[in-house]
C-alpha cells in the first residue's frame, strides 16, 4: 500500500480500518541468495537497496529480537557530514544526500529535519581546526560556515558565553545537519524491502556459521539452518560476538554509550549544539524533549546499561554549556552497545572466508551513516567490489598502516 | 562499579583509567621471525568476549598501580582483582 494524502483521507472517512501491517511475518525458507544478519538500520537499509536498486530480491534479514530493538532505536538521531578525512567525508556526504531524498524514495515519513548543527569552539587552536574541517567539507560540497560569537548569540542567547574557563568564541555550522526519527528509519527500510519480497525474520538469532573448505554456505539460527550464497553480517555492537562464531577476531571492542531525554519543553534549541570543551551534545526532539549525551563509559561491555560517573560527566558538560538545562527534569536514560573500532572508523568489507561479508565498527556515529552503509554494503554484495566512497573502509587497513583516525588518538577504542 | 584494589580495598571505578584486554601486558618480541604478524595481532585485534574478561585498569587517581581485573562484560560483576605486576611475575617475567 502506498502512503499518500488521498489514502489518509480515505482511511479517515472509513474509520481507519483498512491499514494493513507494514511488513509480513514469513517463516524462513531453507535457502536464499543473500542472508543479512542483524535487523538494525544498516541491515534493513542493505536489504532495501539490494532489492530496490540492485535487483536482488531473494533475501532474508534475520534479527534476534524485533527490528529496531538495537541501536537504531536507541540513538540520539543526529545526522551530519562534517568529517575531515578522505576515507570518511565522501562516504558521509553520500549518506547526507541519501537522507535528503529518503522519504520520497521509500514512501515513508522519517521526519528528516535539517535544522543545522553547531560545533562550538572555545579557543584559537580549536577555531583553526574547525576552519580546516570546514574546508575539507567544502571539498565534498557538504557546506560549512564558520560563525563568530555574535552570530551564535543571535541563535542561542542562553549559552554560557562568558564562562571563565571555556568561553564560547564561535562555531562551525553545518546547516544541512539535523535529526531523523530513528525508528521510522528502521520501519521505512523494512517496509520498502518487504514490498520487494525480502523476508524479515524476527526472533531469529544467528547461532553459528556453516563453513566448508573456507566457504560460508549458511547460517544456523534459532529457527533452523538457512543456506545462502552470501551471508552479510551487520550486527553493530554484537560484531565481536557474532564474528567469533566464524573464528574471527576483529579490530573492535564493544562499549556502552548512554543517552538522556528531558521532559517536553517548548521549542528552544535551533538545531544540534555540541560543546567543544567537554563531551556533551544536545538537540530537541519533535515532542519537545531535550535529547543529549556525551562520552562512552569506556570499558568493554555487552550490558545495555552504563554507570553513574558518565551520567555525572555528561550533566556537568550540559551545565557548563547551557546552565538553564539544570531546570529541566530528566525523563529517561538508557544505553546501547557500540562497536568501537581501533581508529574510530567503520568497515564494509568481505572477509577471508568466501561468501562471508562484514559491516561494523560504527562506534557511536553509525546512525547518520545508515543509508550510505546500506547502499555501499548492497553494492559490495551485488558486485563483489566496494562502492567508490567506501574503498578505504577495509578490514586490513591496520595491517597496511592505513587507519582512518579522525581524532589521531591511536589504537585505543575508548578514546575515539 | 567498585574495584576491590588488592592494596587499598574497595575503590570507585571512576578513579581508574581503562586500557583494555589484559593480554596487552604480553608485548611480543619486536625483532622475532613473525614480529610483524604478532605485533599486528597484539596492537589491533581483540577477543572482545561477552562474559568473563580479564582487563587492565590503571589507578590514576590513587596509587598509580596497574591492575588486572576479571569482570563479566554481561553483568559488570568483578570477580577478581590482581596487581598486574604479580600477574606478569607469575608468568615468569622479571617485572
Ligand atoms: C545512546 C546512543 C546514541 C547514539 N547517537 C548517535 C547519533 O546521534 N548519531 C549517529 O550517527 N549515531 C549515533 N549512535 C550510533 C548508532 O546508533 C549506531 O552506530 C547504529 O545504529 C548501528 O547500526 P544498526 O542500526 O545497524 O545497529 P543495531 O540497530 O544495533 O542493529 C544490529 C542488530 O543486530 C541484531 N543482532 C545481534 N546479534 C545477532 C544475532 N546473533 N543474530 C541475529 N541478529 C543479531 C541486534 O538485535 C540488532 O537489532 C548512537 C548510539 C547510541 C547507543
Amino acid at each position: 500500500m502506498r502512503y499518500n494524502a488521498l489514502s489518509i483521507l480515505k482511511q479517515g472517512l472509513t474509520g481507519n480500518k483498512g491499514w494493513t501491517p507494514v511488513w509480513r511475518e514469513p517463516d524462513p525458507k531453507p535457502e536464499y541468495d543473500i542472508v543479512i544478519i542483524g535487523g538494525g538500520g544498516h541491515g534493513l537499509a542493505t536489504a532495501y537497496y539490494l532489492s530496490n536498486k540492485f535487483g536482488i530480491r531473494n533475501i532474508a534479514v534475520v534479527e534476534k529480537g524485533w527490528i529496531g530493538s538495537g541501536n537504531v532505536g536507541r540513538n540520539t538521531t543526529l545526522i551530519r557530514s562534517n568529517y575531515l578525512l578522505e576515507g570518511n567525508q565522501p562516504f558521509y556526504e553520500l549518506s547526507m544526500k541519501l537522507w535528503e531524498g529518503l522519504e520520497q524514495d521509500f514512501n515513508y515519513n522519517a521526519m528528516v529535519s535539517q535544522r543545522g548543527i553547531l560545533n562550538l569552539y572555545h579557543s584559537d587552536s580549536q577555531r583553526d581546526a574547525y576552519a580546516r574541517r570546514g574546508n575539507a567539507m567544502h571539498l565534498t560540497g557538504s557546506g560549512g560556515v564558520l560563525l563568530d560569537e555574535a552570530q551564535i548569540r543571535e541563535k542561542c542567547p542562553y549559552l554560557d558565553y562568558d564562562n571563565a574557563r571555556f568561553p564560547i568564541k564561535g562555531a562551525l555550522w553545518q546547516p544541512r545537519g539535523g535529526s531523523v526519527r530513528h525508528d521510522a528509519v528502521a520501519w521505512g527500510f523494512a517496509r520498502g524491502a518487504d514490498m520487494q519480497g525480502v523476508d524479515i525474520l524476527q526472533n531469529c538469532e544467528a547461532t553459528g556459521f556453516q563453513i566448508e573448505d573456507g566457504t560460508c554456505k549458511g547460517v544456523e539460527t534459532s529457527r533452523g539452518l538457512i543456506r545462502a550464497k552470501k551471508i552479510a553480517v551487520c550486527v553493530a555492537g554484537s560484531s565481536g560476538r557474532v564474528m567469533s562464531m566464524a573464528g574471527m577476531r576483529l579490530p573492535i571492542e564493544s562499549h556502552v554509550l548512554q543517552a538522556f531525554v528531558s521532559e517536553g519543553l517548548k521549542p528552544v534549541l535551533p538545531g544540534v549544539i555540541t560543546f567543544g570543551a567537554g563531551h556533551f551534545y544536545v538537540s530537541q526532539s519533535d515532542k519537545g524533549g531535550l535529547v543529549f549525551g556525551g562520552d562512552i563509559d569506556g570499558y568493554n561491555t555487552y550490558a545495555q546499561r552504563g554507570n553513574l560517573p558518565v551520567v555525572e560527566d555528561v550533566t556537568e558538560g550540559g551545565m557548563a554549556l547551557m546552565p538553564m538545562i539544570g531546570r529541566a527534569r530528566l525523563l529517561r536514560m538508557w544505553g546501547g552497545l557500540m562497536d568501537m573500532s581501533m581508529d574510530g572508523s567503520p568497515f564494509i568489507d568481505r572477509t577471508h572466508i568466501d561468501g562471508l561479508y562484514f559491516n561494523g565498527g560504527w562506534c557511536y556515529g553509525g546512525f547518520k551513516a545508515t543509508p550510505a552503509s546500506g547502499f555501499c554494503y548492497a553494492h559490495l554484495l551485488a558486485n563483489d567490489a566496494p562502492h567508490p566512497v567506501a574503498t578505504k573502509l577495509r578490514l586490513d587497513r591496520f595491517r597496511r598502516g592505513a587507519p582512518i583516525d579522525e581524532k589521531g588518538a591511536g589504537p585505543q577504542p575508548n578514546l575515539h | 562499579m567498585i574495584i576491590n584494589h588488592p592494596l587499598l580495598g574497595p575503590r570507585d571505578a571512576a578513579e581508574f583509567v581503562y586500557l583494555g584486554d589484559a593480554n596487552l601486558i604480553n608485548r611480543p618480541e619486536g625483532l622475532g621471525d613473525n614480529a610483524e604478524d604478532a605485533m599486528y595481532d597484539h596492537v589491533y585485534l581483540r577477543d572482545n568476549p561477552a562474559g568473563i574478561h580479564r582487563e587492565l585498569w590503571y589507578h590514576e587517581q590513587g596509587d598509580r598501580s596497574w591492575l588486572v581485573v576479571t569482570r563479566n562484560t554481561l553483568t559488570h560483576e568483578v570477580t577478581s582483582v590482581e596487581l598486574a605486576r604479580d600477574v606478569a611475575r607469575s608468568m615468569g617475567r622479571s617485572r
